[in-house]
């Protein structure tokens, strides 16, 4: 039974650009439609059923963040943001707006397709596989019974570790924001203390990271938040 | 004459003051040149006479040394019980401040003001007390010695070789309401001491021996004595603001010397320097121009300013007023400040005007106040000579035009002709009123000398045709000679006056014109934007107001004079070397000065504000003129005036300069910043379109592969470098907003290895982190672009398969700093500051790439934190970069209270 090629926006008015991104996209077998503005954006996203949006930040006809707001309402497809360097605050809004994910321009083939098919994967695997064991690295986290071994060994976390590593292993290779951890692990009455992100992060990194300085799991995303990489 | 009102502020002043005055209780203190003098003593004899007259007086503290004199004064006085305090196990007897306060005398004795309370006293020490008693309104009497004093004590330590450590502040002693000195002249003090009446402690016996010696006492009165006298001096000033006095109160014995246009000036200026150094007083010399004055010749004048000068280089302070009448003016000066003695010449008394009275006695009568002091002033020599100089002067006073005096002698015909047919009805004493008019005529229009001629026709006139018999000078009535008589004398005394007006109104219009000028040119330097055109201005006034050629010397930056400034005019030709002795020594320089007066032009330094700007040259046509003070003054307000006009203008260059180059700073920094960014957008495209290349259809071949790997590879170098300027220009442009928040450095650094990614591949990078790294507060991504640059840079400038080690410690309890080292070559000698500059690379011709902005970027990402930045070599070799950034507050995170938590994530 073959599978329903999946299905990619991209919305990008640098014409050359978006010719590599579809380019790119097709080699790797996926359908691609073409937008070069925001309101043309919003009409094939509302009429392909695409599976991903590719969504540049810095289009001529309207904020991005607006889009993906509109989109949230009534969609969970993954949406990943281009953007150019040095503007950090843009990404955080967009991701806290709701995107999954963000490139930074200029970015090669091989950095595209490896966020865009970790994305189609979590999206394709999240209702299908109800597992509640996941493992990586040494690491290994049973949801169901609530233990963390490493190495096989017990691991000793603090609550507040322990829910902290549980919302990034369930959003792998998403990029979450310092806001959107203080919310789901601390509760919004904390979202201004982007300290207590980090110091925990810190912490967790000493626990389950080889070399906490220089992390394979727990990355950070400088100015931006982290990213769970399995 | 003289505003007798006191100065309100200085009314509203005192009355403050007294108002406080009143509610504080007053201090006496008795004051002493050392111990022994009877200050003790003097005190309770005082306090006895209080008590005499009903003052309720306590004995605070009184310590008589067991004098018996001393002690018989105590009998009868109300003794304040002591305060036993505890100190190291004794107990010591304290003044017992509450219980004065409580008891509230009217009056209490505090002997020895400058004595050290015990420890645990209220105060520390006794002054500290006497000024709280003083506060609730009691009275005190206290002693003191003058060692005692604060300023004194260095002094005295000096002279005696004993220093003591009990001192009062002064302005205690200052502050005190009466000082009365008690005085014993140096032996009677050590007959006393032979004779055991002055108290010592046993224990410092030699040393105090040593103490009072003779030459020590000596000088130790010499200081008491004068302290009062001080104390007293302000205290005068003080009355006589408080009363207003206008009279001059003779306590410094201020000179004034006047000196006039008479022989001898010299030598009264000479006395006067002598009596002042004497007396070692401050002394004052002045010249009074009254209008008779003004006519006096060249020679004259100079001779006075002459005397003047030679005044002000003894250190006198010299003025020339004038006035119309020399005594009062000269009274006004000394009253004005506040000179008690005033140094005339001595008239030579003359024969044959006996009713003359000499100067020194009209200054007398009109101010018996004042000492006068006559000088002799060498005259018996010049006595003839300087009748005849009052001749000359008289003679130029009735010099005139010959036309004048045709003119008054028309003015007479007139008269004459007028009167005519009037003398058949008129009087002839209305007939000479008409004359004396004609007279006044004269004076006004054609000064003294004609209207002395006319008064002379006139009265041979009124002779001759109206006075029978007429038309002949023969008189009928004896009578009629007492009328020629009045009609000359009042025709002559009415020309002096009118023409003495006249003279005046002339002077004051030229004074006038000279401060007309000097208003003019101001206004004119005031809207100068050039150095010429304030040489222009200059050239202008100096032709009209001293009638000489002006030019204007400028200096650079370098304090090097440059060539005058040209003008229409032409300059005269100034010589540089007195130019620029004269600018680099701030003074005068040229003829009529000290300098170099062989010289034919004048060379003043145009003193600005800030620093001297040039010098101003002029060739004067009449150099003497300038000689007077009131020439002079004027010349130093035009100089002063060019100067500031000339420091105006050379701001004004700068301010236009720096706008200048703040404009052209913006204007490089957005036009780096949109071509960067217009240069990333197909940079970006490049990229993707040299990867996707591989993904074309036929496949690509193994060299078209390679071609397209290389086009990213430079696609993304010049992104880099792209990357590099934008940044630059936003840190320059101050464009950037720090995002600064509390974070542990770790993160930052295994992001900045993430993202320096393949430049450090074939590098071995190490971390080493202590544990106890405080959060810091910065932003993120600029501390992360700082790492990554840092290794970039490292790993650039060292082999492959180099050590670079990231490392931090908390040096100081304020910053932290950061490292970067590898061990590589390391860094040039004597580049370690260079490489930050902008363009600037390690070395020079080198195929390494880069443009050498990324270390620039780091210094401006480490000062936008606040932080410095520096590189340094290793001891070991290699090159280190530090950085530091500060800690401030950081943040309490308190991550111990979610162990506690119920929840238990463990088996």
């Amino acid at each position: 039974m073959s599978e329903p090629l999946p299905v990619v926006i991209i919305i990008e008015d640098e014409p050359n650009l978006r010719r590599f991104v579809r380019m790119s996209l097709e080699a790797e077998g996926c359908v691609v439609h073409e937008a070069d503005s925001m309101q043309r954006g919003l009409i094939e996203t509302g009429t392909r059923k695409p599976d991903m949006v590719v969504l540049d930040l810095g289009l001529p006809d309207g904020d991005g963040v607006d889009f993906i707001r509109d989109l949230r309402t009534w969609s969970d497809i993954p949406i990943i943001v281009l953007s150019a360097r040095t503007t950090e605050a843009d990404k955080v809004g967009a991701l806290d707006a709701g995107a999954d994910d963000y490139l930074t321009k200029p970015f090669g083939a091989a950095e595209l397709l490896a966020r865009v098919r970790a994305h189609l994967r979590r999206r394709s695997s999240a209702g299908a596989s109800g597992s509640t064991v996941f493992e990586f690295g040494k690491i290994r986290v049973d949801l169901g019974k609530r233990i963390v071994e490493r190495g096989g060994e017990p691991l000793h976390l603090t609550p507040i570790e322990y829910r902290l590593l549980v919302y990034l292993i369930t959003h792998p290779d998403s990029v979450l924001t310092h806001r959107q951890l203080l919310n789901s692990v601390w509760g919004p009455s904390h979202s201004d203390d982007s300290h207590y992100v980090r110091v925990y992060m810190g912490m967790l990194r000493k626990k389950i990271e080889d070399d906490p300085s220089q992390p394979r799991h727990i990355v950070t995303e400088a100015g931006v938040g982290y990213r769970f990489i399995a | 004459m003289i505003d007798t009102r006191p100065d309100p502020d200085l009314l509203l002043d005192k009355i403050k003051e007294e108002e406080v005055r009143s509610a504080r209780g007053k201090l006496k203190i008795f004051f002493g040149a050392s111990a022994g003098v009877g200050k003790t003593y003097a005190m309770l004899s005082a306090a006895r006479q209080q008590t005499d007259q009903g003052t309720d007086v306590v004995i605070g503290v009184v310590e008589t040394h067991g004098r018996k004199e001393t002690e018989a004064l105590l009998a009868g006085l109300e003794r304040l019980p002591l305060r036993d305090v505890f100190y190291r196990d004794k107990v010591l007897k304290e003044f017992d401040i509450d219980g004065a306060l409580a008891r509230k005398p009217a009056l209490i004795l505090m002997d020895e003001l400058a004595h050290s309370n015990v420890q645990g006293s209220r105060h520390p020490k006794r002054w500290q007390d006497v000024d709280e008693l003083l506060s609730s309104g009691i009275d005190v009497y206290s002693t003191i010695n003058v060692q005692h004093l604060e300023t004194l004590n260095d002094v005295v330590g000096g002279i005696t070789g004993i220093r003591v450590w009990e001192t009062v502040p002064d302005h205690v002693f200052d502050a005190a309401d009466e000082v009365v000195l008690v005085d014993l002249p140096p032996d009677e003090l050590l007959q006393r001491l032979k004779e055991g009446k002055v108290y010592l402690p046993h224990q410092a016996e030699r040393a105090i021996q040593n103490f009072f010696r003779k030459g020590n006492l000596i000088a130790l009165r010499e200081l008491a004595l004068r302290r009062t006298a001080d104390r007293v001096d302000s205290e005068m000033i003080q009355y006589r603001r408080d009363k207003s006095v206008t009279r001059a109160w003779q306590t410094r014995e201020s000179l004034l010397a006047c000196i006039g246009p008479g022989e001898g000036g010299d030598r009264i200026v000479r006395s006067a320097a002598r009596v002042a150094a004497k007396l070692d007083v401050p002394w004052h010399v002045i010249y009074v121009e009254t209008p008779e004055l003004r006519h006096l010749s060249e020679k004259q004048r100079l001779h006075i300013l002459k005397n003047l000068k030679m005044a002000q280089e003894t250190g006198a302070e010299t003025a020339s007023l004038s006035g119309s009448d020399a005594v009062e003016t000269i009274i006004d000066y000394a009253r004005d400040h506040n000179l008690a003695k005033v140094i005339v010449g001595r008239d030579h008394v003359r024969a044959w005007r006996p009713w003359y009275r000499s100067f020194a006695d009209r200054v007398g009568k009109h101010a018996p106040d004042l000492d006068v002091i006559q000088v002799a002033r060498e005259e018996s020599r010049s006595d003839r000579r300087r009748d005849e100089q009052t001749d000359d002067s008289l003679l130029d006073r009735l010099k005139a035009p010959w036309q004048s005096f045709a003119m008054s002698a028309v003015l007479c015909a007139m008269a004459t002709v007028i009167a005519m047919p009037l003398h058949s009805v008129f009087d002839l004493a209305n007939i000479a009123m008409l004359f004396l008019m004609a007279v006044v005529l004269a004076a006004v229009r054609y000064g003294l000398g004609p209207a002395v001629a006319a008064a002379f026709l006139n009265v041979a006139a009124f002779d001759f045709f109206f006075v029978p018999p007429r038309f002949s000078f023969a008189v009928s009535d004896v009578q009629y000679l007492m009328t020629f008589a009045v009609m000359l004398a009042v025709g002559l005394v009415t020309a002096k006056l009118t023409a003495g007006l006249k003279l005046q109104a002339r002077v004051a219009s030229r004074r006038e014109q000279r401060i007309r000028a000097l208003y003019e040119m101001s206004r004119n330097l005031s809207g100068a934007l050039m150095p010429e055109q304030i040489a222009e201005i200059s050239q202008r006034f100096a032709a009209s107001g001293f009638d000489a050629r002006a030019a204007i010397v400028l200096a650079d930056e370098k304090d090097r004079l440059l060539e005058p400034i040209p003008v229409p005019g032409g300059v005269p030709a100034v010589d540089m070397g007195i130019s620029q002795w004269s600018f680099d020594h701030g003074t005068e320089a040229g003829c009529g000065t000290d300098t170099l007066s062989g010289s034919p032009l004048l060379y003043i330094p145009l003193k600005a504000p800030m620093r001297t700007r040039g010098v101003l040259v002029l060739d004067i046509r009449h150099p003497q003129r300038l000689m007077a003070p009131e020439q002079r003054r004027l010349l130093d307000t035009f100089a002063r005036l060019i100067a500031i006009a000339i420091e105006r203008v050379h701001y004004v260059d700068v301010a236009q300069t720096t706008t200048v180059q703040m404009e052209s700073e913006r204007l490089r920094n957005s036009l780096l910043s949109a071509i960067s960014h217009d240069l990333r957008t197909p940079l970006a495209a490049l990229v993707g379109l040299a990867d996707s290349m591989s993904m074309t259809q036929p496949p690509p071949t193994g060299q078209q592969t390679e071609i397209a790997i290389s086009m990213r590879e430079e696609a993304l170098r010049m992104n880099s470098l792209v990357n590099n300027l934008l940044d630059m220009a936003r840190l320059q442009s101050g464009a950037v907003k720090l995002n600064r928040q509390w974070q542990p450095l770790e993160e930052v650094v295994g992001s900045a290895i993430k993202a320096t990614g393949t430049a450090i591949a074939l590098h071995r990078v190490s971390v080493n982190l202590p544990d106890d790294l405080p959060l810091l507060e910065f932003d993120a991504v600029l501390i992360e672009r700082v790492l990554s640059n840092l290794l970039e840079n490292a790993a650039k400038y060292t082999p492959p398969g180099s050590q670079i080690v990231i490392g931090a410690m908390n040096v100081a309890r304020d910053h932290v700093d950061i490292w970067v080292e590898d061990n590589g070559p390391g860094l040039p000698a004597g580049k370690e500051e260079e490489i930050f500059n902008k363009f600037a690379r390690g070395q020079k011709e080198s195929a390494t790439p880069g443009v050498g902005l990324g270390l620039a970027i780091c210094r401006a990402i480490v000062e936008a934190h606040g932080g410095s930045i520096r590189a340094e070599n290793r001891r070991d070799g290699g090159a280190r970069f530090v950085f530091s950034l500060s800690c401030g507050n950081p943040p309490v995170v308190d991550t111990t209270g979610a162990d506690l938590a119920s929840e238990e994530i463990q088996r």
